[in-house]
């Protein structure tokens, strides 16, 4: 299933477009294209910079420390790392069952995460690209432009992320920085006051959340032809489902379906989750190439994420979400839906799943008792799995008889799409700039097909002096020959 | 949640707010402002501490007579830079962080309170890498850079926040 357009021939005598949003400290994604003499497409490579010096930094470390310290890996999705961290430590302390009062107070948790961060994607980075057009003006692209033209959409997307980080607040003791998981639990529980003042905002929540998918419904059949072929391939699947089969993205057991919607595994316990995943590395890109294990390297790799999510649950146990779901693979028509624009729907549908599930949970008073944490047998390794916004996040540990941390390992979930946004990115290059010169509009479509995946760009630090985004083309004897600067739409002869 | 000017009732009117991963060398200088800035008691301000700036934030603005967004710089002014910032669009495509003008631009354009007074305290850092402590220069910079800051607040809002009393 591997792209043709992976590596070119003779490379040396292509020209060089490379895409790059430059970053000061680290994490950063970089598009190169190379052009032969007629602009034809030869090689188009994503390369994104993983998390680094990561074991480095938990080595030595107590365990109850780390669902903490992973928080500061990422900072758009701390949440994440520190419940898949607490997970795998759960394992450490023994404690296989957690009390009801835990596992819920960690669901709601995860839930406002979930929320807060589709909504950010939706409203603030993909909307002006789905609403104005992806070589539309680029002076309107953009979140202002929305918020000009459609005004309800941009305080929508604001106060459904404020919902969110509110119900993580509440969970987790702050907005950032939270220590709410530890290793057997939880150490707060939630009290009524703080309950009910979540109550008061979560059904106008839920409303927007319903207004939120019927949009990007709408927006993807108005324009069928085109969300259903852009960067589309087809690739097999995976995520956690529940035991039953029906959504979780909190836990579960792990299950794979290949193009067709063929189950390839499930109900595989992940704790052992390398007897059916593994990774391959490429000489050109710092982040490696997961894939699943019995079907090789070139026909194994997989997506994870939203699109994944929905059509691989057998169903989603929020009343609005399932019917938001069937009307999802309705539109498949019986065929698995591989189109990487319909991410945009199918995490809208997760948006609402997410919104009634923290209604549900505000409802259980299971949420308010104070049996807190278990602990049990001590082991030396835990694993910890759980579906972050952007898919499957592993993460794993060895720990030594006196507590400390001796080895990490990390599966982020940008890390099991790296091949995926390869080939989307490739379907694009192909089809929209094939023997064009190239434009601003043109190469967003590129930045287009990436948004959708939402990658994570190990974006933990953001001090000021961030370079603009840069886009450069570069001859076969390296000269640059032309520059185009995002901010300013400048350009050098 | 609200995004009228009355959501701003009992707001204190100055926020400042720290930006960084405490985590990664210098960039721990914002959340380390808000620490030290905590332990003097300032009358009348609201302290906030994230990784990085959000939509949300725009939230946090409503009803403040000033903002200061203190960060660390990776070039720039030694030991630190004070200017004031508007609003204005993120230029960047693909990241999760707006900057300090883009916070102010969502505010704008969400909320029909009136915009703060803002600026951003840049203060030199030079070690960024996950797991590095904070600099001894960094550590100066930042020194020097509170000092100023209290005693601008000080002048300038004095009378309308305590600052000074």
């Amino acid at each position: 299933m591997s792209s043709e357009l992976e590596t070119a021939a003779n490379p040396a005598r292509l020209r060089r477009v490379v895409i790059e949003p430059l970053s000061r400290v680290e994490g950063h994604g970089k598009v190169s294209i190379l052009l032969d003499s007629n602009d034809h497409v030869r090689q188009v490579r994503l390369h994104i910079v993983e998390f680094r010096g990561f074991e480095k930094f938990i080595q030595g470390r107590p365990y109850w420390e780390i669902p903490v310290m992973v928080q500061r890996l990422c900072g758009i999705c701390p949440v994440s790392h520190h419940l898949a961290a607490a997970k795998a430590l759960d394992q450490v302390v023994g404690a296989d069952r957690l009390t009801p009062t835990a596992d819920k107070i960690r669901r709601l948790m995860h839930y406002g995460q979930i929320l807060q961060s589709h909504a950010l994607h939706f409203f603030h980075l993909s909307s002006p690209d789905l609403l104005f057009g992806f070589d539309s003006d680029v002076a309107r692209r953009n979140i202002v432009g929305v918020a000009a033209e459609y005004p309800d959409i941009a305080k929508q997307g604001v106060l459904l992320r404020r919902f969110g980080q509110e119900v993580i607040s509440v969970t987790a003791g702050k907005r950032v920085h939270g220590t709410g998981a530890i290793p057997g639990g939880v150490n707060k529980s939630v009290t009524r006051a703080e309950r009910d003042e979540l109550l008061k905002d979560v059904y106008q929540i839920i409303a927007w959340c319903r207004a939120a998918v019927q949009l990007a419904r709408r927006l993807h059949l108005s324009n069928a032809g085109l969300y259903n072929s852009f960067g589309a391939f087809r690739s097999s699947l995976m995520s956690l489902v529940a035991p039953d089969g029906g959504m979780d993205l909190y836990h579960g057991t792990l299950r794979a379906r290949d193009n067709t919607g063929k189950i390839i595994f499930d109900k595989v316990d992940y704790s052992r989750y390398w007897d059916y995943l593994t990774e391959e590395v490429k000489p050109w890109s710092y982040m490696k190439f997961p894939y699943i294990r019995s079907l090789g390297a070139d026909a194994g790799w997989y997506k994870v994420g939203p699109l994944a999510r929905v059509q691989n649950c057998d169903y989603i146990p929020t009343p609005f979400a399932e019917a938001e779901r069937r009307e999802f693979v309705d539109f498949g028509g019986g065929q698995l839906v591989h189109a990487t624009l319909a991410y945009h729907w199918a995490r809208m549908i997760e948006l609402l799943f997410a919104a009634e599930s923290i209604k549900e949970l505000l409802h259980d008073d299971d949420i308010l008792g104070d049996e807190l944490a278990v602990t049990g047998e001590y082991r030396e390794r835990g694993v910890g799995v759980i579906e972050a916004p952007r898919g499957t996040l592993i993460h794993h540990y060895r720990v030594n008889e006196d507590g400390q941390a001796v080895r990490a390992n990390l599966i982020v979930s940008t890390t099991h799409n790296n091949q995926a946004m390869n080939e989307a990115i490739r379907h694009v290059a192909k089809r929209y700039l094939n023997g064009r010169k190239l434009t601003e509009g043109l190469l967003n479509h590129i930045e287009v097909a990436i948004r959708a995946f939402d990658p994570c760009l190990s974006c933990a630090t953001h001090a000021l002096g961030k370079m603009p985004f840069h886009v450069e083309l570069i001859d076969a004897g390296g000269q640059c020959i032309d520059t185009l600067i995002k901010s300013s739409h400048e350009r050098c002869p | 949640m609200s995004l009228s000017p009355a959501a701003a009732t009992g707001m204190a009117p100055v926020l400042l707010i720290g930006i960084g991963n405490p985590s990664r060398g210098d960039d721990a200088i914002g959340p380390l402002a808000i620490e030290r800035l905590e332990a003097l008691g300032l009358p009348a301000t609201e302290l906030l501490t994230d990784y990085q700036l959000q939509v949300e934030h725009a939230l946090d603005l409503i009803g403040r007579r000033v903002v200061v967004f203190i960060d660390a710089a990776a070039s720039g002014t030694v030991p630190f830079s004070f200017k004031p910032v508007i609003p204005a669009a993120n230029s960047s495509a693909i990241t999760h962080a707006l900057s300090p003008a883009a916070v102010l631009e969502t505010f704008q354009r969400v909320s029909e309170a009136p915009l703060p007074d803002a600026f951003i305290l840049a203060v030199r850092g030079y070690v960024f890498e996950l797991g590095a402590t904070l600099t001894c220069t960094a550590a100066a910079n930042l020194d020097a850079a509170l000092q100023m800051l209290i005693s601008r607040l000080s002048a300038a809002y004095g009378g309308e926040t305590g600052y000074g009393n």
